[in-house]
């Protein structure tokens, strides 16, 4: 072993050796180029702004002001369309619940292609934030709902169970986060920078409600499809390799609009309001009605309740 | 000190110049290393251009195989301090000659850990958002943010430790204590901490039943000092063989011992976690089920963990057997442990937990040609950095390099 090494280093084993080390590097350098051919097919490089940009909560109003042009700019170019993207703040004493009512909702799933159009999610591949649940009745066992029901609603025998994002008071998602780009606002909305988010995916394992969804490609939405009236946080296109979620609407909410979800829902079994104020309907539903938060026993505070009538 | 720094480079140099010497199978090995490589860095651009859509990822599995080779490696990593522990806490000198290859190992190791978590990323360019004092790290909230610094830190101090105790051999000085002694100590406390903390990064997450379990990260270490020292085992035969530095039989034997207490411990704590699993037969048990029985139809997990199960009974079995004093079967043993490990720890352990999905639906995971090349890749990669990291010491451990001028001493 140790001679042949020796054998190796004396004499004109050193031309050999230098020759065949040259001949070496040169197919090393060949075929690293070759290795990297595929990034020639990148197209979503982040210009030297976007690469540099400062995480949400550091921006000052003039930064955000030219962030918020410089995405108008690309919406633009993108889509055709001059977008009213805004970044609006959260209302002082504003704190949003949901309520839905799980003894009305007929699962029509037109809570889910409202929030889809509302809030620009890629069409392709196609990713939803509410998932409706077809239950059995007399079961709260979710293992053997299906997710994928088909054909007449409501259908005899069954309930329906729409999960969105719960807006936890506690919401593992956020502490999960390793880089802060998700975070609770003040009115309750867990929201996500896209310009932060690393993609790291741990807010999705540690989400219990299956409310967080992953840009797996670019998100693909048709022009003539595109929701021009944006909010930073929540319904802007999103880069590809980032998470998003329900943001509540709060674009729409923070304006003093229902969510798309609650303002389609024909059954009106989405209620949404303020549970800071004893009077919103949100509040009196949770005082007076039969109400009850899923997976209570994961201790995640939800914003987000069932109840029914009796 | 400009003249340290500076003689401190001509050795690196030195040692570096020392890789491009060897015979054909040395090049052989680092040529076919250095092609699945670049095999790997090709699948790893066609992601990057394409996002992870060309992984079998999806929102229900969000995490996979790299997750998975993570887990597995931050354990290799940690269990140099099962070579470092009986030499400096116990004095017990028969492992004395190897410690160092076992940390150079953990360097190795924990670089492909970072490749691995840097594959998994969907914005690998916002890697600096990580870096604390420039990004916005959450410390000390997010457990990831503790894997990072812990991470790291191992690195840091293994390199450190390497780098500072190989120069002092070469240049047949004895080393100042102060500079390795307290962080050889450090190390040791590091290294149980980077597994903690990984298996902490799952344990944490009350929605994950499958992972909620204060067993974890017993388990974790028990199964990383079967795996790391089983490695190692196999590892120094190499070394021995190919090149003149001396290991004893004695060192090897003492490996056997210490992967034969831990695997005997590992499989006890995997019993006691199927125990609380499947006799408690709550909801929660539904990940258990479907890795080892398939749940309503569907059995992606179950030839994966019945092959993990075989391995291990029969490492086990060869490892509590006096059989395995023999090298050809301690060899086999180790190899079946590491294997049986590797899935236990990887597809046994993280993807059971997001099958059924949060909301009950079963989606199952399939990893892709891209994603087993890039894992490949990172791999040959990190076996390459071992490689380079032996040619690199061992001249200076047998004497045979030493500084220009001085004398060639013998083996230290």
């Amino acid at each position: 072993m140790n001679d042949e090494e020796r054998e190796l280093d004396g004499g004109s084993g050193g031309m050999t050796r230098a020759a065949f080390l040259a001949g070496a590097a040169t197919s090393a350098v060949a075929a690293t180029a070759a290795a990297l051919a595929p990034l020639k097919d990148v197209t979503d490089l982040p210009s030297l702004e976007e690469f540099l940009q400062q995480h949400y909560k550091e921006l000052t109003p003039e930064d955000k002001a030219a962030i918020l042009e410089r995405i108008s700019k690309q919406v633009e170019k993108d889509y055709g369309v001059r977008p009213n993207l805004t970044d609006q703040p959260p209302i002082p004493g504003v704190e949003f619940g949901y309520a839905l009512n799980i003894g009305r909702c007929i699962g029509c799933r037109k809570c889910v292609y409202a929030c889809v159009k509302e809030n620009n999610q890629s069409r392709d591949p196609q990713l939803q934030y509410i998932r409706v649940l077809k239950m059995r009745k007399g079961s709260i066992d979710v293992e053997t709902s299906d997710h994928h029901y088909e054909g007449q609603v409501p259908e005899e025998g069954f309930y329906y169970m729409p999960v969105q994002c719960h807006q936890c008071r506690k919401a593992p998602c956020v502490k999960a986060c390793p880089v802060k780009a998700t975070w609770q606002e003040p009115d309750g909305v867990v929201v996500v920078d896209y310009n932060w988010c690393i993609g790291c995916r741990y807010c999705m394992a540690a989400c219990p409600y299956w409310a967080r969804r992953f840009n797996f490609a670019q998100p693909e939405i048709p022009a003539g499809e595109l929701n021009p009236d944006m909010g930073y946080l929540s319904n802007r296109p999103r880069p590809k390799g980032v998470v998003e979620k329900c943001t509540f609407c709060l674009h729409r909410t923070r304006n003093g609009k229902y969510p798309a979800c609650a303002e389609v829902c024909p059954t009106g079994s989405r209620k949404f309001g303020n549970l800071l104020d004893p009077e919103s309907e949100v509040s009196q539903i949770i005082k007076n009605k039969r109400v009850y938060v899923l997976k209570e026993e994961v201790g995640t505070l939800p914003r987000f309740y069932y109840y029914f009538d009796l | 000190m400009i003249n340290d720094l500076k003689d401190y480079f001509v050795f690196v140099g030195r040692c570096l110049a020392k890789t491009i010497e060897g015979d054909w199978r040395y090049f052989l090995w680092m040529t076919a290393l250095s092609a699945v490589t670049l095999l790997g860095l090709n699948a790893y651009c066609k992601q990057f251009a394409s996002g992870l859509m060309v992984t079998g990822m999806s929102d229900q599995v969000s995490w996979g195989l790299y997750i998975a080779n993570f887990t597995f490696l931050v354990g290799m990593a940690a269990a140099a301090v099962m070579l470092v522990i009986p030499v400096y806490v116990y004095k017990d000198e028969t492992l004395h000659d190897v410690v160092i290859l076992g940390e150079l190992l953990a360097v190795a190791v924990i670089v492909m850990c970072l490749l691995f978590v840097t594959a998994d990323l969907g914005r690998p360019d916002r890697f600096w958002h990580m870096v604390p004092g420039i990004g916005k790290f959450n410390w000390p909230i997010s457990m990831l943010s503790w894997d990072v610094i812990v991470l790291n830190g191992y690195l840091a101090l293994n390199a450190h430790i390497c780098g500072y105790l190989v120069y002092m051999v070469y240049c047949g000085r004895k080393p100042a204590k102060m500079w390795y002694l307290p962080f050889v100590f450090i190390a040791i406390f590091w290294a149980i901490s980077i597994h903690t903390v990984t298996a902490f990064l799952y344990v944490g997450l009350g929605g994950r039943p499958f992972w909620n379990s204060a067993i974890v990260a017993p388990r974790f270490l028990a199964s990383a000092f079967t795996a790391g020292p089983g490695f190692l085992i196999l590892t120094l035969q190499f070394i021995r063989r190919l090149t003149k530095y001396q290991v004893s039989d004695k060192a090897l034997m003492m490996l056997r011992s210490i992967v034969q207490v831990s695997m005997v411990i590992n499989v006890f704590l995997l019993f006691c976690e199927l125990f609380k699993e499947f006799y408690t037969d709550s909801a929660h048990v539904a990940s258990a089920k479907y890795l080892f029985f398939g749940l309503h139809g569907h059995f992606g997990l179950v030839p994966w963990i019945w092959t993990a199960m075989a391995l291990d009974a029969a490492a086990l079995i060869l490892l509590v057997l006096p059989l395995s004093k023999s090298l050809k079967y301690l060899d086999l043993a180790c190899v079946l442990a590491i294997v049986g490990i590797w899935i236990e720890k990887g597809m046994g352990m993280v993807i059971p937990a997001f099958v059924p999905s949060q909301l009950g639906e079963i989606v199952e995971y399939f990893p892709t040609l891209n994603e087993w090349l890039i894992c490949g890749g990172i791999w040959a990669f990190g076996l390459l950095l071992y490689t380079l990291f032996l040619k690199m010491t061992i001249p200076v451990l047998t004497g045979d390099l030493r500084p220009a001028g001085a004398a060639p001493g013998g083996p230290h």
